[in-house]
């Protein structure tokens, strides 16, 4: 089974009293998920009768059908089919190595999509598939919503699941070349860094930027430069007076 | 670490030789100065200058105008470097020219994960569906019969500022803080189209979705969605420009830039976020325990000296100085900007001019006389919820170096005695 992603709760804010808590404006159910939190908003806006106005129409189930291809982790959107490393193998050698590297590591500038495996910690972090994305869902998602890029859209649901299998399998989160993923197993696919992610704390870890008044005078001792930009010289266009500009 | 270490790779630190070669180099923004210093005397007193004797271009000649030819450096610009190709990037908004808070609709940056949509407004839909009564599909003509709202509101990358966690690297505000832009967004508040859909009790979260050949989706709380989001469907009084979603574009006050959807083309109502690509490999910020923040929507309050700056040195010298900037929050309206002129020891209110209102750009001065000598110049906002904008000192001291987003700290000029300007870092 894979995890239920938290739900979680905003708090509106009130326009009156602010507070630091109530900044970010969401109280969050644990990604255990309190069924408590998950109840939706205490405060409910002014009741006043709501205004209908009937502009528009109703989509039909077939114009549903055709945009409604978004999937979530538990699963819900996933289409029926189904996909193999070894046939991912192919179509990702004919659609996707020229900028992604055969091995997903990426060419030139184009993203890395394996590896990076216990790099979130050091200096040089290598976000890839596997050291970082929490759910294979939405793996499934943006590939067959937004790759190849420059031509989304452009293969078969079978060939997305085969796709998704191979890039799986590059990041070692499936081992046998004959892994064939569909819609009935994908939910099940345990990502290597599902826990590594926290809700927005910003309001309880950053509690101390909120002040009564900000310090006006000798607030620091006084400061040397320990970094000049012009020292790093990547600012585009340098012409002949030094002064950073652009190209026409 | 070192604290000039830069985000880049080493094959990309040497730019200078390549960039210079490329070419096409745009007239620097100095040129106007240098033409106040000599320029043609023929036209300046006592001499009646050629535009006075002789008719100038008729009405509708052009008719859409645009700034003097003498405005021209007044431009967007990209930094190859970033990205991978300019159809997934971004484009700087030229700050340092402008003033006031609204940016002109040309001058917007851009930021774009699979180039411009080129929308027939004809054809362009918006369906709500999911969670909700009365499924609806509506054109844009539809749309524009809802009631109508105008907001001004700044939009940010959450990206602005990003490649300045590690050290001061690029030279100029439009590059460090230009991901950013303030309009007047005409179009129909969210929450009218959703009671018109009839949400029901179970659906917690949006997901919005683009027509771009990135369709890109992102998850958005129901209480967020019916307190003050927007869909624009004009900005500035025209209609949205192709870059910035035409026809129809979500608006999302405060909030990351990357949620606000152009293109919109569909919002699903649902009971639970769906975790899609640009809120877990994207948008998510990297703490230094290997963990990582997500859905830190909100951008905090931030401020930037815009003038001077690295593009717009003082070139007038000693004497009276205008010190123009901008500051802004995501949590409400600004209370308070001061500037500090010895990076950051001691500090002056600046003055707030023009309005001031939620979620908003908001230009403020500081005033005085310049006896020559080198200025670490800074400035600091606080906003109405008493947050103050940190260091980026103690920003790095909770965070590391590796959010990639949210960074608004404090920002450095070194003002040198020959009124050049340089982005550096102090401590």
């Amino acid at each position: 089974m894979a995890s239920r992603p938290g739900t979680c709760r905003q708090t509106v804010r009130s326009r009156m009293s602010r507070s630091p808590k109530l900044i970010i404006a969401v109280a969050l159910a644990s990604l255990a998920g309190s069924a408590a939190l998950a109840g939706g908003s205490s405060e409910k806006p002014e009741a006043k009768p709501v205004q209908r106005f009937n502009i528009g129409r109703a989509p039909t189930t077939e114009e549903i059908r055709g945009w409604d291809i978004d999937v979530r982790p538990d699963g819900q959107g996933l289409p029926v089919g189904k996909g193999t490393v070894a046939q991912g193998e192919k179509l990702f050698m004919d659609n996707c190595a020229s900028c992604h590297g055969e091995f997903g590591e990426g060419a030139g500038r184009w993203p890395v999509l394996a590896g990076g495996k216990g790099s979130l910690t050091s200096d040089n972090p290598v976000k890839t598939v596997g050291s970082y994305w929490p759910y294979a869902s939405t793996l499934f998602d943006y590939v067959r919503h937004a790759m190849p890029f420059g031509s989304p859209q452009s293969l078969k649901v079978d060939e997305y699941y085969a796709l998704v299998a191979y890039v799986l399998y590059l990041n070692d989160i499936v081992t046998d070349q004959n892994f064939e993923l569909s819609n009935g197993n994908l939910a099940t696919i345990k990502m290597p860094n599902e826990a590594g992610f926290i809700m927005d704390d910003r309001a309880t870890s950053e509690k101390a930027f909120w002040q009564k008044e900000p310090c006006m005078k000798n607030c620091i001792a006084p400061v040397k430069i320990t970094g000049h930009a012009t020292a790093v010289d990547v600012t585009p266009e340098e012409g002949k007076d030094g002064k950073p500009r652009g190209v026409e | 670490m070192s604290k000039d270490k830069s985000l880049l790779s080493a094959s990309r630190q040497s730019r200078r030789g390549f960039l210079t070669a490329a070419g096409g180099l745009a007239a620097t923004a100095l040129a106007s100065s240098a033409r106040a210093g000599a320029g043609n005397l023929a036209n300046q007193p006592p001499n009646v200058p050629e535009w006075t004797r002789t008719l100038g271009e008729g009405v509708a000649v052009r008719p859409y105008g645009k700034p003097s030819k003498f405005e021209k450096d007044v431009i967007r610009r990209d930094v190859e470097w970033l990205t991978a190709s300019r159809e997934s990037s971004v484009s700087f908004t030229p700050l340092h020219e402008l003033e006031g808070i609204i940016t002109p609709n040309g001058l917007c940056f851009e930021r774009h994960h699979g180039g411009v949509a080129d929308v027939d407004p004809a054809d362009h839909r918006l369906m709500i569906h999911g969670l909700v009564e009365r499924p609806l599909t509506l054109s844009l003509d539809e749309l524009k019969r809802y009631p109508r709202v105008n907001r001004i509101h700044f939009m940010e990358c959450a990206a602005n500022s990003g490649m300045e966690w590690r050290g001061a690297q690029l030279n100029g505000c439009q590059f460090t803080h230009g991901m950013i832009h303030c309009v007047q967004y005409t179009g129909v508040s969210l929450r009218t189209l959703l009671e018109e859909a009839g949400v029901k009790t179970n659906g917690k979260w949006l997901l919005v979705e683009g027509a771009d050949s990135a369709s890109m989706d992102r998850s958005l709380p129901i209480e967020k969605a019916l307190d003050d989001c927007i869909i624009a469907y004009k900005m500035n009084g025209e209609a949205l420009y192709p870059e910035q979603g035409y026809p129809m574009r979500l608006v999302v006050p405060g909030w990351q830039g990357n949620l606000w959807v152009k293109w919109l083309r569909r919002i699903k109502v649902g009971d639970q976020p769906w975790h899609t690509r640009e809120e877990t490999s994207k948008y998510t910020d990297l703490l230094p325990n290997g963990k990582a923040r997500r859905f830190t929507w909100s951008m905090d309050a931030k401020s930037v000296i815009t003038s001077p700056s690295p593009q717009a040195p003082i070139k007038h010298g000693k004497g009276f100085t205008i010190v123009s900037g901008l500051a802004w929050s995501g949590s409400g309206k600004v209370r308070r900007v001061d500037v500090s002129l010895d990076g950051g020891r001691n500090w002056w209110p600046a003055r707030i001019d023009g309005p001031v209102l939620d979620k908003a750009l908001t230009r403020f001065y500081y005033e005085f006389d310049w006896n020559g000598e080198p200025l670490l110049l800074q400035s600091r906002v606080q906003d109405e919820t008493g947050y103050v904008q940190p260091s980026k000192a103690e920003l790095r001291k909770v965070r590391g170096y590796n959010s990639i987003y949210h960074n608004n700290g404090i920002q450095t000029w070194h003002v040198q005695a020959n009124g050049e300007v340089e982005n550096v870092e102090v401590a």
